[in-house]
């Protein structure tokens, strides 16, 4: 088991009242968000089980919405986040389900706008998450690594041109997660990082053939 | 030095090297270059800034939590015509137990020490008796890091949520958190503030975890203000000298294996306990429509 720090004993600072309903819920919003990347016309939040059950008197929807507009963890706007101006900005919708498939505190994001994409993620206990699939491909972000998420088309090498970059950078990779819908078609790496990549490897990866989606997740910081 | 893992090797460590726990605690964090000294003083004197803001707020709101069913508990505690038969610390810390439990249901921002549901108890704890007895800011932090040291050991062998190891873990722990934060305050020794810890986990051992409505708010709430004052039965007996006969790593151990045997029905899954009961179904049935 992970030895935990005093600091994780007396923290997070965080808009109650729950750490996996509340706080979890605001930490899935500001990753899924950054997956994205990029001002949704309009997002539908789909929760499951627990998270559409006791979500409401835990205030799980006003937390994945504040996440989603980048409001942090302890932000207190939070309560009130249906009547701020940036949520006013963009049209949203809550559909509450049960599907004993997924996970209990189980949420899907579906962001419309300039590109359409779905991001699905669990709030796992304490405040901790994991953003499982993007799309249909899974991945493993859990907001505690800086990341690369990659979409492709399956091509041989493309892989090791990807970390060959990366290496030039001197950035250990932590781990890697490769995907893809069949051969020959759509592919997606998720590579979590155990440093920071620099502007230049980011658009030389931007700039590589056959990539359709390059996005570099910062980690949370609470 | 190798890594802390238990109390024993706190206790030792603490007498090899003649520091105070939060000292050593310290000194252990800052291994392997991990938390440095001014990081954890830093993020404590942060929470603790975080703590008083949370009841100075909930010291002063009615406002209903989000399901109706709590919020005015704190002002009633404060206008009781009762006298009371507590003193003037106990009865503040109560107050400030509920202020900042209040204050969390009503997603207002709160310190999770060790966690959302068990947020009053450390902090009542902590600042009344500073308040009243003029420990400073200094003293207070090293009080939250004592506090933080107590809860990292626990954490070593359960997790400290419900839904593992029922409220034992999550108000039981923060009580034995607030124990040797409290005895530290009152100038305990380092066997004292263990003693402290123990004794307060040893009578919570087999609490269970039954939220009414699957909501942090029946029977969490004024869970606080009890598990405050059960903090301050096991300072009481530990300054006078009074050891758990159990060391406290067993007290762990035990606490650990209770919460495995513990029936998933009364561990955060609202299926038992007071949750299953008559009013909190009819509760349930308006609240969760
Ligand atoms: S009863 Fe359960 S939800 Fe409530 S404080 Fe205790 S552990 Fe947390």
């Amino acid at each position: 088991m992970r030895q935990s720090s005093i600091t994780d004993i007396i923290s997070p600072i965080m808009a109650g009242p729950s750490s996996s309903h509340t706080a979890g819920a605001v930490r899935l919003g500001l990753l899924a968000g950054n997956v994205y990347n990029a001002k949704p016309e309009k997002v539908i939040f789909k929760l499951y089980n627990s998270y559409a059950l006791t979500g409401k008197g835990h205030g799980t929807d006003k937390g994945l919405l504040a996440g989603v507009l980048g409001f942090a963890v302890d932000d207190e706007r939070i309560k009130n986040v249906f009547d701020t101006p940036e949520a006013k900005k963009i049209k949203y919708e809550f559909n509450f389900l049960e599907d004993f498939n997924r996970h209990p505190n189980a949420v899907d994001f579906h962001f419309e706008g300039d590109l359409n994409m779905t991001v699905s993620g669990n709030s796992i206990g304490a405040g901790e998450i994991i953003i499982d699939k993007i799309n249909n491909f899974s991945v493993n972000l859990d907001g505690k690594y800086n990341s690369l998420i990659l979409v492709y088309h399956d091509e041989p090498g493309v892989i090791s041109k990807v970390t060959g970059m990366i290496q030039l950078d001197k950035v250990n990779i932590a781990s890697m997660n490769c995907d893809r819908s069949g051969k020959g078609k759509e592919a997606s790496m998720c590579i979590c990082l155990d440093g920071e990549v620099s502007k230049s490897c980011l658009e030389a990866l931007n700039s590589l053939e056959h990539l359709y989606i390059v996005r570099y997740i910062k980690k949370l910081e609470i | 030095m190798e890594k802390i893992t238990t109390f024993r090797q706190l206790y030792y460590a603490c007498k090899e090297n003649k520091k105070s726990i939060y000292e050593t605690a310290l000194d252990n964090e800052a291994l392997n270059g991990e938390n440095s000294e001014y990081t954890v003083r830093l993020q404590a004197k942060k929470s603790l800034d975080a703590m008083k803001e949370a009841i100075k707020s909930g010291l002063v709101s009615t406002e209903p939590s989000f399901s109706g069913i709590s919020g005015d508990e704190c002002y009633k505690l404060q206008t009781s015509k009762a006298e009371s038969i507590l003193g003037k610390t106990a009865q503040k810390i109560m107050i400030y137990a509920l202020a900042t439990s209040e204050q969390n249901l009503r997603m207002g921002r709160i310190v999770a020490c060790p966690t959302a549901g068990s947020c009053g108890i450390v902090p009542s704890v902590l600042i009344a008796y500073a308040e009243d007895y003029g420990i400073k800011e200094d003293g207070q932090i090293n009080a939250l890091i004592t506090a933080g040291e107590t809860g990292r050991i626990i954490s070593n062998k359960m997790p400290l949520s419900g839904a593992v190891g029922g409220c034992q873990a999550e108000c039981g722990a923060a009580s034995a958190m607030a124990a040797a934060a409290l005895t530290q305050m009152r100038g305990g020794d380092v066997k004292q503030i263990i003693n402290s810890a123990a004794l307060a986990l040893k009578n919570v051992l087999g609490l269970t975890c039954d939220p009414v409505c699957g909501l942090v708010e029946i029977p969490c709430i004024k869970r606080n203000p009890f598990m405050a004052l059960h903090a301050l039965t096991a300072s009481e007996l530990a300054m006078a000298g009074i050891i758990s006969k159990i060391p406290a790593d067993e007290v762990v151990d035990a606490m650990e294996q209770t919460g495995k045997l513990m029936s998933p029905l009364l561990k955060e899954s609202s299926q038992g306990g007071l949750a299953k009961t008559k009013t909190a179904m009819a509760l349930e049935k308006n609240i969760l429509k």
